[in-house]
């Protein structure tokens, strides 16, 4: 009789290496804010450069950098703010000569497009009408970190705090916000626009510094190579197409 | 550190609360399940089941689209009553209560099943009721089995996250238990207040470990 356990476990040992060890891979760890702009990205780079496998990882900009200062094995690194990729650089996890920002984006206020109260301002939102508002997680979270800076400078922070319904990433808010859970969310233009059916953009909110995204292949990046032409690639006129289609502008 | 306290408190009652729900309606179900023949009985086991094997994403969406302010429960409970359930500890407590009652059910079935159904008749013929036997001869009888499987429900409500952070959000010092502090921690860089947490979480969970396992029968181990 045929030992199938045994043959079993070959099977999945074989498939447990095929799937770790493929030496033409190349792991992008990008803001939430990028996912779908990047999801349609990576398969015009893969076209370009056969043979490369572009796997995607999205989350916070500051969750990707603790994984990556972890030693997670990513090979690009984009970031939604300049403090994270700050953060990174001081840690000397990018290769700092290629850092570039590839994209600009806008902080807007959304409400659910049911609702019957819409804010005019930020000051609106310290009603009472507005009890719950999604913000993302300060500490980790760009868009929050974004958030706190105009509140504070509004003076407003310390009224809409005891509101806040933290979100451990920005498309957390927009899913909050569709979902009618809140009463308002901060997110970015290029979230909102996504959900136009769920989500209305109430106001946009104006940064003291321009939000720009930047990007850098990882010092610890194991396919260094296909890391810098990646960076490159999403300068070039198809990448910059598929990202102002998602409504970025450019940096 | 004072915020890993509250953390800390906030998953002790939310496991709490979990606990005691999940004894009323664990015990309950047990018992129906061990007691009762009836087809299907099986695939009722197995549906009761699945919150402990479905991934607590999965889970958390399926709360989220019923008890939602939108869903059909969570609207129903809006229009008539003002309540939402979402991003409060309640809802902790029940994402917490779901992924942790088959772990209480489980028990208790097997718990029951072991009590010798003579020593229940035995108690009928001496002419007490049904009610009676029950909470003097069955539950007794089979006490330490489901108490150990209430606290390993208690240890995993206490870890409880996934569904969690979908239903109830992470905000500090209301909904932010331990288990999502970690995360917020790891993900902010915060290594000396998630080293704090981990230790705390750690310790917690060893010494309900330790409870059960005193308490549990090598028997119900084996089979529950």
């Amino acid at each position: 009789m045929t030992p199938c356990p045994a043959r079993f476990f070959a099977a999945l040992a074989a498939a447990c290496i095929g799937l770790s060890a493929q030496a033409a891979d190349l792991t992008v760890s990008a803001a939430s804010s990028l996912t779908n702009a990047l999801r349609e990205i990576a398969p015009l780079f893969e076209a370009a450069h056969p043979g490369t496998q572009v796997r995607m990882n999205f989350g916070a900009s500051g969750g990707l950098l603790q994984q990556i200062a972890k030693g997670a094995p990513a090979d690009v690194f984009a970031s939604a703010d300049q403090e994270t990729m700050n953060q990174a650089q001081a840690k000397s996890l990018i290769k700092t000569d290629l850092r570039r920002n590839f994209v600009s984006n806008q902080l807007v206020v959304i409400v659910p497009t049911a609702t019957s109260k819409t804010p005019a301002t930020a000051a609106d939102l310290t009603q009472p009408a507005y009890a719950r508002i999604a913000i993302g997680v300060v500490a980790s979270v760009p868009a929050g970190r974004y958030t706190k800076d105009v509140l504070d400078a509004a003076r407003l922070w310390g009224a809409i705090e005891p509101k806040m319904i933290g979100a451990h990433n920005v498309r957390q808010v927009l899913d909050y916000v569709a979902r009618a859970e809140v009463d308002a969310g901060f997110v970015y233009k290029t979230d909102a626009a996504l959900m136009a059916d769920k989500v209305k953009v109430a106001f946009s909110v104006p940064t003291a510094q321009p939000i720009l995204y930047p990007v850098a292949p990882l010092t610890g990046a194991p396919n260094a190579d296909a890391a810098a032409k990646f960076v490159d690639f999403l300068f070039t006129a198809p990448a910059q197409a598929v990202l102002s289609k998602f409504g970025f502008g450019k940096p | 550190m004072d915020a890993a306290w509250v953390a800390l408190t906030l998953s002790l009652k939310v496991a709490g609360w979990a606990t005691a729900i999940n004894l009323l309606l664990g015990v309950g179900v047990g018992y129906a399940l061990a007691r009762w023949r009836f087809p299907g009985r099986n695939l009722v086991d197995a549906a009761l089941t699945l919150p402990m094997v479905m991934p607590p994403t999965v889970l958390g969406y399926y709360l989220l689209v019923v008890i939602g302010s939108q869903g059909v429960v969570g609207a129903w409970l809006l229009e008539h009553f003002g309540i939402r359930l979402i991003f409060t500890w309640q809802a902790a407590v029940i994402a917490a209560a779901i992924v942790s009652f088959p772990l209480v059910f489980k028990a208790a079935r097997v718990a029951f099943e072991t009590v010798d159904t003579q020593l229940e008749d035995a108690a009928r013929t001496l002419g007490i009721r049904e009610m009676g036997v029950f909470f003097r001869i069955s539950l007794p009888l089979a006490w330490r089995g489901i108490l150990a499987g209430l606290l390993l429900a208690f240890a995993r409500a206490l870890g409880e996250f996934g569904a969690t952070l979908m239903v109830a959000g992470s905000i500090a010092g209301k909904t932010q238990t331990l288990s999502i502090a970690v995360y917020e921690a790891v993900q902010a860089g915060q290594d000396d207040t998630a080293n704090f947490l981990v230790a705390i979480t750690s310790i917690t969970c060893i010494a309900v470990l330790l409870s059960a396992g005193r308490l549990m029968p090598g028997r119900v181990l084996a089979r529950g």
